[in-house]
């Protein structure tokens, strides 16, 4: 069994604290170890790393401003290989360039986090409209084969916790984590309660502790995931981003890149089930299940509240981590309920997901953001997938 | 492979700690400067009596991207053009490190450009080796933006019309506080300054001036590795402190080499250090 540390309680502000979301990341990542903050100016970004440079003096961490966002994940990436944990934030056109750094941190096997402040694109869109468009570019944004893990927080309470969870699931599978927040999410101020560092579990590196001449640098553990060591200790290891070998040695043969890959995409994918979350209400009896993910989430709830007052029986299924995806509890429920209905603040991203997952078994409407929120649309989904006598084809999306 | 083994078993070569053994025979062309930039660089380290278990080296992506590969220190072979950024970061995130950026010119200057010129300007401790081999070797011999006016490459097959870098003046414009630059027959010098540079706080830069045996030697006709090598030697004038604006290379022209900069600036660490120190005292 691993063992989890206690927070380094340098870093814990304990307390309850009115906080935005950009700043309640921050003290979760401090919280959870983060040492080194690489980040280039975006908005609706910007509070984080503000907020990360006021605390760094005490806590003794690092930051530096990069002069763009390839170069903050590089030197986010170079930071993690000396032990520290390390973290950047960004939003959609960062987000866009660190797909270069994110394919390297999956090859290195390097932990990492990045958290994305999701505005509307593409492009430059509008920098402080909230959006949900990255949802895709954060599972397949950068080239090649892999598997990532990203979370989805809805509060600047999960703001925190999401931030300390990404952390321990980096160093736990040596896998970037992605927090893919909002600007909703991340502007909108609120309480924030931050426990004493005895209660905060952090997920310690998995250090290399055998001979110094027989570290391989990608030799992996009973569990799939190869310990470390840091740079500076005498080990004198080499990684390359090119297809390697345990040695951490360039082989470009067709073998050996089954040899390197597979376990990438292995390392996640046989521990899913310790990695997906998702947070339930009400979906006993439900007969239509709203699967949400950030903000919208917000909204989903309330609609819940409403729909069962006026007697439709309505669950809530919210994914904490939105990659990977829930595949088996949805499959699960398709098989029981009637209609998922999906709100995502783009033009239906994670909703392609849960139709995959219901394999035809359950209507699937998708629910767009409009300017007037989403609560009288969920609504109106809800009464309407309620009168469909069969599963539809596809995803359904009513209009008016 | 069986001499190669003889060989190994009996002799002790005084490199055999520096390098990784077991990764050669090398990838690089007969003739190429890159493994002389090496050795030159080994043989630095030893004489710079640097504990070698605190050094980090860093290459980007090319023929010199592969050197992280052959030393035996903590390497790491990255992204192209991103070797100075993942530097930044492990400097910053150890400041005891040592590290140094052993690259080529197409992926220092052109794709990396932008971090080579940032990475100057904070003056972040650091020691950059670029190899000049005038082209894009590893993909076939495209042209470079060091690729000197009129020169031929697989894409610019009428000569270059673009004007080249002059590295020494952008690393010397951009704020480095230590620049130099050699040619691979160059060893003796070279391996002085990489020991003057490895000792010298903030950015340090040195340019070797490397032939390519393979594609710039052969679309240009310019005879084999040693004769390029020879040329380059021959047709360099040492002008130690010349103004960098000087130090253009034209299509076989001369070649300028020598130390030019070394001055003292606060390096990154150093000012980020007294900002901390101050920020904790309150004195702003």
């Amino acid at each position: 069994m691993r063992r989890l540390m206690r927070a380094d309680p340098k870093g814990v502000l304990t307390g309850v604290h009115s906080l935005n979301g950009n700043q309640a990341c921050v003290e979760g990542a401090l919280a959870a170890g983060c040492r080194f903050l690489a980040a280039y100016p975006i908005v609706p970004a910007i509070e984080a790393w503000e907020w990360f440079l006021e605390r760094a003096k005490d806590v003794g961490a690092t930051f530096i401003q990069m002069e763009d966002e390839i170069s903050a994940l590089a030197a986010v990436l170079g930071a993690s290989w000396t032990g520290k944990r390390s973290m950047t934030i960004t939003s959609g056109p960062g987000f866009s360039l660190m797909m270069e750094h994110l394919g390297l941190a999956v090859m290195l096997e390097t932990p990492c986090v990045i958290v994305d402040v999701q505005r509307v694109g593409p492009s430059i869109g509008t920098p402080d409209r909230p959006a949900q468009g990255d949802m895709m570019q954060a599972r397949w944004g950068s080239h090649g084969d892999y598997e990532i893990i990203a979370l989805s927080p809805s509060s600047p309470q999960e703001m925190f916790d999401f931030t300390i969870k990404a952390f321990n699931l980096s160093e736990r599978y040596r896998v970037p984590v992605m927090v893919m927040a909002d600007r909703e999410v991340a502007h909108r101020k609120e309480e924030v309660v931050i426990p004493p560092p005895s209660e905060i579990m952090v997920e310690p590196r998995r250090y290399y502790r055998g001979a110094k001449s027989r570290y391989l640098p990608f030799k992996r553990d009973r569990d799939f995931v190869p310990p470390m060591v840091d740079i500076g200790d005498g080990y004198r290891f080499h990684v390359t981003g090119l297809t390697h070998d345990d040695r951490g040695y360039p082989i470009m043969t067709e073998e050996c890149q089954e040899y390197n890959v597979h376990p990438l995409v292995r390392k996640i994918r046989r521990y899913v089930d310790e990695i997906v979350q998702v947070q339930e209400a009400d979906t006993e009896d439900a007969e239509v299940v709203i699967i949400s993910y950030g903000a919208p989430s917000r909204a989903a709830l309330k609609a819940m509240g409403e729909a069962r007052r006026s007697g439709v029986k309505v669950g809530s299924l919210k994914l904490v981590t939105v990659w990977p995806f829930p595949d088996k509890r949805v499959a699960e429920l398709a098989k029981k309920v009637k209609a998922f209905v999906v709100p995502e603040m783009n033009y239906g991203q994670m909703v392609l997901e849960v139709e995959r997952c219901s394999h035809g078994r359950a209507n699937v409407v998708f629910v767009p953001y409009e300017e007037k929120g989403f609560e009288d649309d969920l609504l109106s989904a809800i009464r309407k997938v309620c009168q469909e006598k069969k599963v539809r084809e596809g995803i359904i999306q009513y209009h008016g | 492979m069986t001499v190669l083994k003889a060989v190994k078993s009996r002799v002790k070569h005084p490199m055999d700690n520096l390098l990784r053994m077991d990764r050669i025979p090398h990838i690089w062309c007969p003739g190429c400067g890159i493994g002389i930039a090496v050795s030159a660089f080994a043989a630095a380290l030893d004489k710079a009596k640097i504990d070698l278990d605190k050094v980090a080296i860093v290459s980007g992506i090319g023929c010199t991207g592969r050197v992280a590969g052959y030393v035996k220190i903590d390497s790491f072979h990255t992204t192209h053009g991103r070797a100075i950024a993942f530097a930044t970061g492990i400097k910053l995130g150890n400041p005891e490190i040592k590290v140094v950026v052993f690259s080529g010119d197409g992926d220092l200057i052109s794709i990396g450009g932008n971090h080579f010129i940032h990475a100057a300007r904070r003056n972040m401790d650091m020691l950059v080796i670029c190899v000049n081999n005038f082209i894009y070797a590893m993909t076939g011999g495209q042209v470079a933006p060091t690729t000197p006016l009129k020169a031929y490459a697989t894409t610019s097959p009428f000569g270059c019309v673009e004007p080249p870098f002059n590295i020494p003046y952008i690393a010397d414009s951009s704020g480095a506080v230590y620049v130099a630059r050699w040619t691979a027959l160059h060893v003796r010098r070279l391996t002085n300054s990489l020991v003057e540079a490895l000792n010298k706080r903030g950015f340090s830069v040195v340019e070797v001036i490397s032939p390519c045996a393979m594609y710039y030697s052969r679309i240009n006709r310019l005879g084999d590795g040693l004769d390029m090598m020879k040329f380059y030697h021959d047709n360099a004038e040492i002008k130690h402190g010349e103004d960098t604006k000087n130090l253009d290379i034209g299509f076989q022209t001369k070649i300028i080499v020598g130390k030019f900069v070394d001055r003292e600036r606060p390096s990154y660490l150093e000012s980020y250090n007294r900002w901390l120190s101050e920020m904790k005292d309150g004195t702003p």
